[in-house]
């Protein structure tokens, strides 16, 4: 069972987060596979995190019942290792480019083919009825995290809008604004980022907008104060710092699939068996671990995703 | 301008890069993927390694400082020593011995057959870098050792043919080589139509030779 219903889980197993400040032993068996003791102790410490101190305001929240109980990524790896390219290319720069980064006031306008469109101050999300999903993470790049989100479903925010029967899909706008985005200085990607969603994707209640991360808001290099989180998909169809939903009635086109057509499909499910034209996605490497696991179809999530693409053929699809 | 202690003090620097490395790595200071870190960084020094060498020649020629070549066959092993590593990291952190796997990304992956390519290449290069080599090859050690070129270009596109988006830094690459190659066409134009020039390729088998002997 991929899933475990939070009631499966007891609350031991999830380990508490200041655990993951001590040094890591997942590697115990290091030793054996280098073949040297103290070969393997110095991957060990290769592979153990700093320590470093949380910031951010606790949340309230539930749990969930799609939390997956694997081993959680430690915030700092989640805070230190971002693709972020609004604020660099380099996946270690977003830490300490976003340090400043102003996320307050901020609102999400929804607008389109809605009966009830509405701009949302950022305030009032964050008292929505959030929840805790931990999920796991696959970047197109061949790496993953578990990541306990803190969030709530897009359904229950497109729902106050409620989309009309010609909204067929949703576009997702990302902040623009160069002077507090450096990256955006520079014609990397064509700005701002946008990314979509199937109607029916987006209703799905595995899709979350997420505003905090380990208990707390969400840290700006994660994409605060607003991002999506779609389990299923390559983790760049999770658009950050959102300030615009758009119902269309058209497929709108992503920002990487703009930038690479061949390399990145719309829909850009996570599929072991369609490689990217450059590498494999049959692995990949879950940060922390030392050798490569096998990627799972739809990352895992096909029980509950798999029926959205029936009769879809996923090579062309991708 | 050869002072006995200059050579083991350039053999020593050119280390650094991996003793930087090492340390970070001792010290858990390479971040939440150490493997893409350690294969990147030994990936750059391959790259730079080989670039320094592809530039000694232009730069004793043009500053007039001739004695430099007594370092390219260093440098030259250095670009082979870290290729081994980045060769070395692939297999073992980063693919774990999967050979089915690695077998596959050589002939689907055009990024990784250019890369292994580019590094099997310098392989006759270190073998016949011995002076003994160098004497038996003769003027056939000049076109051998002219893969060099190869290598880095394939080096490059390599480096180019990974990126996702921002080809900014593996085009200073592109660019540096350029400049070298360029340099070197232009050597061989000007050697053709006015043959008496200082910037001489017909002397270099002589200069290899004095190089080798230093």
């Amino acid at each position: 069972m991929l899933f475990k219903r939070s009631s499966d889980i007891p609350s031991s197993e999830i380990t508490p987060k200041h655990l993951y400040f001590n040094r890591r032993t997942f590697l115990a068996g290091a030793g054996a596979l280098l073949g040297t003791a103290a070969a393997g102790g110095a991957l060990n410490r290769l592979l153990a995190p700093a320590e470093v101190a949380l910031a951010g305001a606790k949340l309230d929240y539930g749990k969930s019942q799609f939390s997956t109980s694997e081993k959680q990524t430690p915030f700092n790896d989640i805070t230190h290792y971002n693709n972020y390219y609004e604020f660099s290319t380099d996946k270690y720069e977003p830490a300490k480019l976003a340090e400043n980064f102003n996320t307050w006031p901020w609102t999400i306008k929804v607008e389109g083919l809605a009966n009830k469109p509405k701009t949302f101050d950022i305030d009032a999300l964050k008292k929505m009825q959030l929840e805790e999903r931990i999920y796991r993470l696959r970047c197109v790049e061949g790496w993953s995290m578990v990541i306990p989100w803190i969030g709530f479903p897009l359904s229950s925010l497109l729902n106050q809008v409620q989309p009309n029967s010609k909204a067929k899909f949703v576009e997702f706008t990302s902040l623009y604004d160069p002077k507090r985005f450096p990256g955006q200085q520079r014609g990397v990607l064509e700005w701002p980022y946008v990314e979509g969603l199937r109607m029916d994707e987006a209703m799905h209640p595995l899709t979350l907008l997420v505003v905090g991360l380990y208990g707390e808001t969400l840290p700006n290099q994660d994409g605060a104060p607003i991002r999506l989180v779609v389990p299923w998909k390559y983790g760049f169809k999770g658009i950050k710092a959102i300030v615009k939903i758009k119902l269309v009635d058209y497929q709108p086109t992503s920002t990487w699939t703009k930038a690479a057509p061949n390399e990145y499909g719309f829909y850009s499910n996570v599929n072991p068996n369609v490689d990217h034209p450059r590498w494999s996605q049959a692995k990949e490497r879950r940060i922390g671990e030392f050798t490569k696991r096998p990627t799972l179809m739809f990352n895992g999530y096909g029980d509950q995703v798999a029926s959205l693409y029936n009769g879809m053929d996923l090579k062309k699809n991708y | 301008m050869k002072p006995k202690y200059l050579k083991p003090l350039v053999f020593f620097a050119c280390l650094l890069p991996l003793a930087r490395l090492g340390w970070k790595a001792f010290n858990s200071a390479l971040g939440a993927n150490p493997i893409q870190v350690i294969t990147w960084s030994t990936g750059t020094f391959t790259l730079v390694f080989l670039m320094i060498t592809l530039a000694i020649t232009p730069v004793r020629r043009l500053a007039g400082q001739y004695w430099l070549i007594q370092f390219r066959r260093m440098f030259g092993l250095f670009a082979f020593f870290y290729g081994c590593l980045h060769f070395t990291t692939y297999i073992w952190l980063d693919q774990f011995f999967d050979w089915h796997s690695m077998v596959k990304d050589v002939y689907k992956r055009p990024f990784i057959t250019l890369g292994f390519t580019a590094f099997v290449l310098l392989i006759p290069l270190a073998l016949t870098s011995t002076q003994r080599s160098i004497r038996w090859l003769g003027k056939r050690w000049v076109t051998l050792h002219r893969l060099i070129y190869f290598s880095a270009i394939f080096g490059v596109i390599h480096y180019i043919w990974l990126v996702k988006a921002d080809l900014r830094k593996p085009l200073i690459y592109a660019t540096i080589l350029s400049v070298l190659l360029i340099y070197r066409a232009l050597a061989r134009a000007i050697t053709a139509l006015a043959p008496g020039l200082p910037a001489n390729g017909r002397s270099r088998t002589i200069e290899n030779r004095s190089a080798a002997a230093d």
